[in-house]
């Protein structure tokens, strides 16, 4: 399924653009924003879960998994070198699964990695370290496998993809709770908060829920992907 | 030997026909297709390649149908028209990376061998980036070549080649096609494909207009009635002169000068000048109305 050629040119592809400096600015944004309350507020234990759960899993999550996993495919749909990769027998479902593999570890690296980083960096908080990267980790594959299905739907999967973060879930996940049924972030939420249990997290969604919806999701996601995928056509020309 | 089958293939985007009814085998050896922009030569392409499903008929390439079936880039290649390439890669690595994609047991060998016969051993450890537009269309071919397909199909392949390399292009696409290969290339402009294909396949508004053999329908091509519009100091002497050569159709005399119809190209230009300079007329202007794509193809048409 996973294949190593098609890994090794999505990897070049999206590191390589100077837009990769853009998927470490919110990582360095939140280490630094823990740095400087590390140094004014030593001693308080509410605001690591908020910095971390609030900014770390409404912003930094899925503003770097916006990006990385409309990229992975998506900008080679957009300029037609997909083409060249699709001229091939190589199985469609092999091409989803690899580029959902790829965005799924550079999202785990720029936000997954700076969530413990930034947990490890606050006051006695390591157990809360750990507990968001495992939800962060989770909620870069499902981030990603819903955006790389969005790249392969639409040219227009970046604003699709900022209107489910902004609109979706943030706001109306936090007014409506049914609607964190569909809220990625809240899978993750679920997964930190069961490893280290903390109000201020704002978790709306239980462990077993969260696991499921997550798989049904990522599952769900790149199926779909894989279909398209294989009715992807070119533009002709209209006589 | 692979042959590419259209049975009625039509395709249409919405209220637009895009592909009208087409019916023809193309064989080996190179094939041009030929038609003025938008006549539906892509679309023809990207069918055959599998990239767009025919609304009605069936396409097939030796039985197989294209649509939704990956396995058929075992025996095609395509060559795209879009300029777009991985390039932050270099040549050799494009070209090694789709050989991997094919799961060739060599694909080290495989794209050196495809690399040199598209003659860019000495480019290909540059990366595509800082590669011109005529280097960058052989590395495609070298790409779609690389795991020795029997059909390789290409679109537009001379947009934005200079001389020497639609030169080289010509010679490469011939040997290919003399080897047994289904060549097929698409092409809007009319000399690329007398130089490189005996049998043609001409394209217009979505139809296939004419089909066979180039010298033939290139014949039909050049005793079709030639129209210009000539300026002269006199009009009426020169209109009265020409009307008694036996290459001209009509005259027609009219407010922005003479409309001459003539059945002879190449005569009429050759002795416009001649009868223009022995009745002592001043020629300020010819020129040829009916010179388009459009206009050529539309009278095969009709013919």
């Amino acid at each position: 399924m996973f294949n190593p050629t098609i890994a090794g040119i999505t990897v070049r592809a999206t590191l390589g653009r100077r837009r990769a400096l853009l998927f470490a600015l919110p990582a360095v944004i939140l280490i630094g924003l823990t740095l400087v309350l590390r140094a004014s507020r030593p001693d308080a234990s509410d605001w690591p879960s908020q910095v971390l759960g609030d900014f770390g899993f409404s912003v930094l999550l899925p503003l770097t998994a916006l990006i990385i996993g409309t990229g992975v495919l998506g900008a080679e749909i957009d300029d037609g070198s997909v083409v060249h990769l699709l001229a091939t027998p190589v199985r469609r479902a092999d091409v989803i699964v690899t580029k959902f593999a790829v965005a799924t570890a550079a999202t785990a690296l720029f936000a997954a990695v700076p969530e413990l980083i930034a947990g490890l960096i606050a006051p006695n908080e390591a157990r809360l370290a750990v507990a968001l990267f495992v939800g962060a980790v989770v909620g870069s594959a499902v981030y990603s496998a819903a955006f790389v299905l969005a790249s392969v739907l639409t040219t227009r999967a970046i604003a699709l993809g900022l209107i489910y973060v902004a609109v979706w879930e943030g706001l109306l996940s936090n007014l409506v709770g049914g609607v964190r049924i569909l809220s990625i972030a809240h899978y993750s939420l679920g997964v930190a908060n069961a490893i280290d249990p903390d109000k201020s997290l704002g978790a709306g969604l239980g462990l077993t829920t969260s696991l499921v919806l997550a798989v049904v999701v990522t599952v769900g996601g790149l199926y779909l992907a894989a279909r398209r995928l294989e009715t992807f056509a070119l533009a002709g020309d209209p006589a | 030997m692979s042959v590419i089958e259209f049975r009625n293939v039509s395709r249409w985007y919405g209220n637009v026909v895009a592909v009208n009814d087409i019916t023809m085998d193309i064989g080996p050896g190179v094939t041009g297709l030929l038609g003025p922009n938008g006549a539906g030569k892509s679309t023809i392409l990207h069918m055959i390649a599998g990239f767009l499903e025919p609304s009605k008929g069936t396409l097939t390439v030796d039985g197989d149908r294209t649509w939704k079936n990956p396995e058929i880039y075992r025996r095609l290649g395509l060559v795209p028209e879009r300029d777009s390439v991985y390039a932050f890669l270099t040549g050799a690595e494009f070209v090694t990376a789709t050989a991997r994609l094919h799961k060739l047991a060599d694909p080290g060998g495989a794209a050196r061998r495809a690399i040199e016969l598209t003659e860019m051993s000495g480019a290909q450890d540059r990366k595509i980036s800082t590669y011109s537009k005529g280097m960058r269309q052989r590395i495609k071919v070298a790409a779609a070549l690389v795991h020795d397909p029997e059909i390789l199909l290409l679109d537009e392949p001379f947009n934005g080649m200079d001389p020497r390399q639609r030169l080289h292009m010509m010679d490469l696409l011939a040997r290919l096609g003399d080897e047994g290969r289904s060549i097929l290339f698409s092409s809007h402009i009319l000399e690329e494909v007398e130089r490189l294909s005996g049998t043609i396949q001409v394209m217009v508004a979505g139809r296939l207009a004419a089909s066979g053999d180039f010298r033939a329908i290139r014949r039909l091509m050049t005793s079709r009635p030639h129209v210009f519009r000539v300026k002269t100091s006199d009009d009426r002497r020169l209109a009265a002169a020409l009307v008694g050569r036996d290459y001209t159709h009509a005259v027609e005399l009219t407010s922005k000068g003479l409309q001459v119809r003539t059945s002879d190209f190449g005569a009429f230009c050759a002795q416009i000048a001649v009868i223009t300079r022995d009745e002592n007329i001043r020629l300020t202007e010819l020129l040829p109305t009916d010179e388009s794509l459009e206009s050529v193809f539309g009278y095969l048409i009709a013919n």
